[in-house]
């Protein structure tokens, strides 16, 4: 990733500007309509507190459960693309009432995912979405020249491979079944969990390869 | 947006702070609860124009969206989230001082 080292925390990232800066007017808005919302007994605190936890327990690791258990179980496989919501709630992974859409990769068809109306996502499997995917440069871009979109992550398809890029709506969301790396084949399920990044269930990332 | 032309994928990311964190289920509460829809909230969002999405960030551009509909929905008035906003910034300088009630 090209990051610039400067001022990162510890988990990489930039230091958040949240509870330690000026207020600004729409953190205003935010405790302000939060709190009229609780006294008028629309929501509770705890249901905010208890949404925040559920969110945050959301992670790619659940999707790459998903892969993995799509890459050892043929059965399971075709269940997925069949239908995806019913295939993870299998696995205990609340999806929601959203219709989730598995895409497969394979030597010839490479899937991208974008939501070009705002920032649609599997986020009930994988939490909530990377920055980069809900910007303009990725909405608008992703559909134009996605080959060159996936150049900048780092991918280069061959021509001969057929590059489709779904359009996510607000209750149609899809994952990317990446293909299974190739010399894995002594692996079991937990392994190759490992092996699976947020951004191959993206298509703007491969697995990981074996070391 | 899509289809536009536009710059390379800018690919730094950054940890959500507590108050979008809240925004984020604000809206999955209130959509759970039949207050609204995510059309409504995109419908909010599409309203904005253009310069909203280089002016405002992302969860900055959700909070006003959900106000909108909140709005729209009758669960408070205008006049209610004005007076709430001055009782908020008197509370102090900080997003910690001023949610710390």
């Amino acid at each position: 990733m090209p990051h610039d080292h400067h001022d990162l925390s510890p988990s990489g990232h930039p230091y958040r500007t949240d509870n330690d800066g000026p207020l600004t007017y729409w953190q205003q808005m935010e405790i302000a309509l939060r709190e009229l919302l609780i006294e008028k007994g629309i929501l509770t605190a705890a249901e905010v507190s208890a949404q925040i936890d559920l969110m945050d327990s959301r992670s790619p690791a659940n999707g790459a459960a998903v892969v993995a258990r799509a890459w050892t179980d043929p059965d399971f496989k075709a269940r997925l693309l069949d239908n995806a919501g019913d295939a993870a709630r299998e696995m205990g992974f609340d999806i929601g009432v959203l219709h989730l859409i598995a895409v497969e990769n394979t030597d010839m068809v490479h899937n991208l995912i974008v939501c070009t109306l705002c920032s649609c996502y599997p986020r009930n499997l994988l939490g909530l979405p990377p920055d980069w995917y809900k910007t303009r440069a990725y909405r608008s871009r992703a559909v134009r020249e996605p080959r060159a979109v996936l150049a900048e992550f780092g991918i280069t398809l061959p021509e001969t491979v057929q590059l489709r890029v779904h359009d996510s709506t607000a209750d149609m969301r899809y994952i990317v079944l990446p293909a299974r790396p190739a010399g894995t084949e002594g692996l079991d399920e937990a392994a190759l969990a490992q092996l699976v990044t947020r951004d191959s269930m993206i298509g703007t990332g491969l697995p990981r390869a074996l070391e | 947006m899509g289809g536009d032309a536009a710059g390379p994928v800018p690919m730094e990311g950054h940890d959500f702070a507590l108050w979008e964190k809240r925004v984020d289920a604000l809206m999955a509460l209130c959509s759970a609860k039949g207050h609204f829809t995510v059309d409504g909230l995109r419908r909010a969002l599409e309203d904005m124009g253009e310069d909203a999405f280089e002016n405002h960030s992302y969860y900055e551009r959700w909070v006003a969206a959900i106000n909108q509909n909140l709005i729209e929905a009758g669960l408070y008035t205008l006049e209610e989230l004005g007076t709430r906003m001055q009782v908020v910034a008197a509370r102090g300088r900080t997003y910690g001082d001023a949610s710390g009630a």
